[in-house]
This record gives structure tokens, sequence and C-alpha cells, in this order.
């Protein structure tokens, strides 16, 4: 509904702006001695919130192992189609994961491509792919801004696991798999 | 020393005047480009930013303290700035009036460098006692050839406008002659109290700024001791909003108008033609709170009933006139960028106005009211002059 602003009669001391003015010199004068706001930023870092998606990277477990299990399905799921696999068996010098079925031989993400949606890190099934602090990103060449594995693993570190899956697994059948 | 000062005064006359003017040119030169740079510094820190703190040559990013202090305060930036505007590229459009196009920039400077020659700085006292100021031509028609010279920087804004053969531009010239015109005539009449009250009847008139910081050096408790911005502060504020139109600063930003006109008048421009527009505005801006400064807050007077040879003779510099002369100077420098950052205190403050209001506010008010401001005191001035 139409409706009808009420201007109410300005005040001598409004019509000469003059007080105006000063309340505003005031205001900026004090801004001029506040601190300043400003990130410098290379230098500063801002602080990054839990939950952040930055990018994509792959996670160790406390003990040290590689996690992802070449399952692919955050291949599958990736929108953009930045995920490479190359699926391949685990290594022989890791006796302790040799009951995982698989391990990826290559795994390349391909950042020009990447939304950062977080899909990958919603869908994988270990644990092993996350999305991360890290938000800049530059290269020279395209070929740069593809991380491969090795790449993922240092971007990633190591995170906290709280299940050990795999452990489980393997100790539930050296239990005869009895529940 | 002595031999320094006897040297000196053995030169030819006009040598002394030439070298007198080219030291003063080379003040106020680079000090249009520092006042770009405080006044970048200062809207930053208005806004909460830290401003250019980054530039710093590596010989000096060496020196420990000083170094990265001198690179926060953005000093560098100053070389910077005004090396890019030195040699970049000086592109002139194809659609422009070239020699009017080039001329325009120079017709800035003339008036911005010129009107600097009657306006007196400083003062020392000299053996006889007599206070003798310090300035390149002491002349009696003072202020008349600030407002008649300084008025001329106008026609820059026009050529500037009109050689651009482009909308913006023009649009920018017509503003600014307009303007320019309509806060004359206040801040003309405005100032005229003031030189009724100097001229007092039976004395030879004269309309010389160092007459008038005379008058405002009066002994303790006397009328003449009081600054004019005391005794008629009507008379400032009409000189002071005045002075921010003539001088093209917000809120009165008319011919340059980036909100509305890209550039105004200097759209067009660009590297050390774009540079000299603005080391003539800061000339203006300089030139205009010094004469505010002589006209109403007593020029080199430290304090209102405190002359600045009273004071001499307390730190017992009588015999000194060059340090006098120093001490004058840094007084009156002190004011003077006192009002330079206010002009870019303001700027950050008032949001800018409209054309039609400029133009009211110009013919409606101002006007009106510095006509009003004259008959009051014209009044009170004779009143005051019969009764003595």
């Amino acid at each position: 509904m139409a409706y009808v602003v009420e201007r109410k009669p300005l005040t001598l001391a409004e019509r000469l702006y003059l007080p105006q003015i000063f309340a505003g010199l005031r205001i900026t004068l004090k801004h001029l001695f506040a601190p300043n706001v400003t990130l410098q930023y290379p230098e500063e870092r801002p602080a990054i919130p839990p939950g952040y998606r930055g990018v994509p990277t792959l996670v160790r477990d406390p003990h040290g192992r590689e996690k992802c299990v070449s399952c692919q399905l955050c291949e599958f799921v990736c929108p953009p189609k930045a995920i490479r696999i190359t699926p391949g068996a685990v290594p022989a010098d890791q006796p302790d994961r040799l009951h995982i079925e698989k391990a990826p031989q290559a795994f390349d993400i391909d950042m020009l491509r990447c939304i950062y949606c977080g899909l990958c890190q919603e869908v994988c099934p270990e644990e092993a792919i996350f999305l991360q602090n890290q938000y800049s990103l530059s290269g020279y060449t395209r070929a740069e801004l593809v991380n491969d594995k090795a790449r993922l693993y240092e971007l990633g570190g190591t995170l906290p696991d709280q299940h050990y899956k795999w452990d489980k697994k393997k100790g539930a059948a050296e239990h005869g798999n009895t529940h | 020393m002595s031999a320094l000062l006897h040297y000196w005064v053995s030169l030819p006359l006009v040598l002394q005047l030439v070298i007198k003017g080219l030291a003063v040119i080379g003040f106020m030169f680079p000090f249009g480009g520092a006042c770009s740079l405080i006044e970048r510094k200062i809207s930053a820190w208005m806004q909460g930013r830290h401003g250019p703190n980054r530039a710093i040559p590596f010989w000096i990013a060496w020196v420990p303290i000083i170094g990265p202090l001198l690179q926060r305060l953005g000093v560098f930036h100053l070389m910077a700035d005004g090396g890019k505007m030195f040699f970049k590229e000086d592109a002139i459009p194809g659609h422009v009036n070239k020699f009017y196009f080039i001329l325009a920039p120079i017709v800035a400077m003339i008036p911005a460098l010129t009107t600097v020659s009657v306006v007196p700085f400083g003062a020392y006292v000299d053996t006889a006692g007599q206070l003798v100021p310090l300035v390149l031509a002491d002349v009696d028609v003072g202020l008349l050839a600030v407002f008649a010279v300084s008025s001329l920087g106008v026609y820059a804004l026009i050529l500037a406008g009109w050689a651009s053969n482009s909308k913006y531009p023009f649009l920018g010239g017509v503003r600014a002659s307009a303007q320019l015109i309509s806060y004359e005539l206040s801040m003309t009449l405005s100032i005229l109290p003031v030189f009724l009250w100097v001229n007092a009847p039976g004395g030879s008139g004269t309309l010389s700024l160092f007459a008038v910081v005379q008058a405002q050096s009066g002994p303790w408790h006397s009328w003449s001791g009081l600054w004019f911005i005391f005794t008629m502060p009507v008379a400032a504020l009409i000189f002071l909003v005045s002075l921010f139109a003539e001088t093209n600063r917000l809120p009165f930003d008319m011919a340059e108008g980036e909100a509305d006109l890209v550039g105004g008048f200097h759209t067009e421009y660009g590297s050390l033609k774009w540079g000299l527009f603005f080391v003539a505005e800061y000339s203006h801006m300089l030139i205009g709170s010094g004469v505010f400064v002589l006209l109403f807050l007593g020029g080199w007077n430290p304090l209102p009933w405190l002359p600045l040879a009273t004071l001499a003779g307390w730190l017992g510099l009588a015999g000194h006139p060059l340090v006098v002369g120093i001490l004058s100077v840094v007084i009156f420098l002190t004011k003077v960028m006192f009002f330079i950052f206010l002009f870019m205190w303001v700027r950050w403050t008032v949001p800018r106005f409209r054309y039609d209001q400029v133009m009211k506010l110009g013919w409606q008010k101002l006007l009106p009211l510095a006509i009003g401001n004259l008959i009051v005191y014209a009044l009170a001035i004779a009143w005051v002059q019969v009764k003595n």
C-alpha cells in the first residue's frame, strides 16, 4: 500500500548544517586514531574457521599409513571430473596393510577443474580425502596445478582417526569373523 | 655565516629575487606531490586501512628502525608515484585540440606558482626592532593580487575541458567556471570587514597581508591582540567554505566529480600533465590555507595576544633575525598544515553536494550572508572607531 512519509520540518540547527558537520568530523577523527582493520595479507593470514573447504588433500592415519583404498567413489562423484585415480595393489613393503585390496597407484586432482564442492570428502568411505585450510593456489603452468599423489599427501598431512576401520577388520578376520 | 650573508646582499637584486622565487617553487612543487601522499595516508587511516606502505628501496631496507618506519609511512610511494608520473607514456587522444590540450596544464601551474609571491610566510625582527615580513614581494595590493591571479586558475580547467573535446571534460569545465564565479563573490565580500578594520581612517590604506597580520599582533587584552577568527567568526566561516569551493575540494568537487563525470576536466589527461593539474590543485590549497591563516589566524603569531616579537623577546632571540625568521616560518607552516589536514578531514566527512545545491548554497546562502556580515561589521567598526 502506498503511504506518505511525513517529513518533519528541519530545526534551525539542522538547517545550519554545521552541527552535523562537526559531529561528522568528530566521528572521522575518531576513526583516524582507531586501529586499522586491514589484514596485511601475505604476512598476516586470516584465521580459517573450522569446516572451511580449501584445497582437497589426501590424509594419512596417525600411524602414517595411507587411508585411500582406491575405491574411486570420489572420482565418480566429482562434478567437474577433476579427480583421476589409477588403482593398484598395496605395496608389498607395508605388511600391516596387505589385507586391504587396493591402493591408488596414481591420484591426480586437477585444481584447474576443482570447484571445491567437497563432495569427494563427503562420499569417501575411508575418510581419506579432506578439503583443508589451504586457499591460495598459484602456478606458472597448467601442469603445475595438477596435484599428484605425493603433493596431495604433502598438503594433507596426518589427521586423527576415530575408527581404525581396517585394523578392526583385520582383528575380526583373525578371530574368525564371529560377529 | 656573515660572509655568506654579505655575499647574498652583494648579489644583484634581480638574481636575489630569482633565487628566492626558485626556492619557493622548489618547495611548492614537491609539496604538491607530498600532499597527494598525505591525502592517501589520511584517507586510509580514516577508513581503517593502512594506506600505501609497501615501496622501499633495498638499501634503505637495511637501515634498522628508520627504514621500516619510513616504509610504513609510505614515504617511498611518493617517489614511486612521481617517477611513474614522469616516465610513463604521455598519450594525447586523437580527438583533442592539441595546442590547447597541452597548454591547459601549463596555464594551471602559472597562477598556482605565481600567487605565492605576494603571500608572506614568516617575519623576523631586524636590528632596528622592526618586524620585517619574509615575502617575495610585499606589495600594497597583496590580497587583491592573490585573488586576481588565483582566479585565473579556473581558465586552466575550462581550457582543459574545452580542448579535450569530449563530453565529461566539457561538463567538468563548465561546472568549474560556474562554481568558481559563484564563490568568488562571497569570498571577496567575506574578507572586506577584515580590511575595514585594518584600514582605519586617517592611515594610509593597504591590502597587504603583512598589515593584516600586524593588526592581529597586539599585546595582552587589547582588541588588536585577538585574531580575526574570534572577532569575525562568520566572515571566517564564509571564507573557509568559499575556499573549499574555490580549490575544487570535496564536498565541492563539481569540476572533477569522479562519481558522475569520470574525472571531469582531467578525464582525457594522463601522466605528467595530469600530475601538473594535481600539483596546481594542492598549491591552491596551500596558498588558500596560507591566506586564511594570515587573515584570520594571526599568521606567524604563536597564540592570540602573544605576538611573535614578544615570544622572541622571551626566548632571548632578539639579536638573531635568522632564528626568529625560522621560528615564524615554522609557526606559520604548522597552521597551514593544520588547514591542509582540515581539507582532507572534511573530504572524508562531508558527502559531496549535488550541483544545484552547490549553486544554491553559493548564491542564496553564502552571498546574502556575506553581504549582511559586511553591513553589520561596517556599522560596528564605524561605531567603535567613532567612539575611540
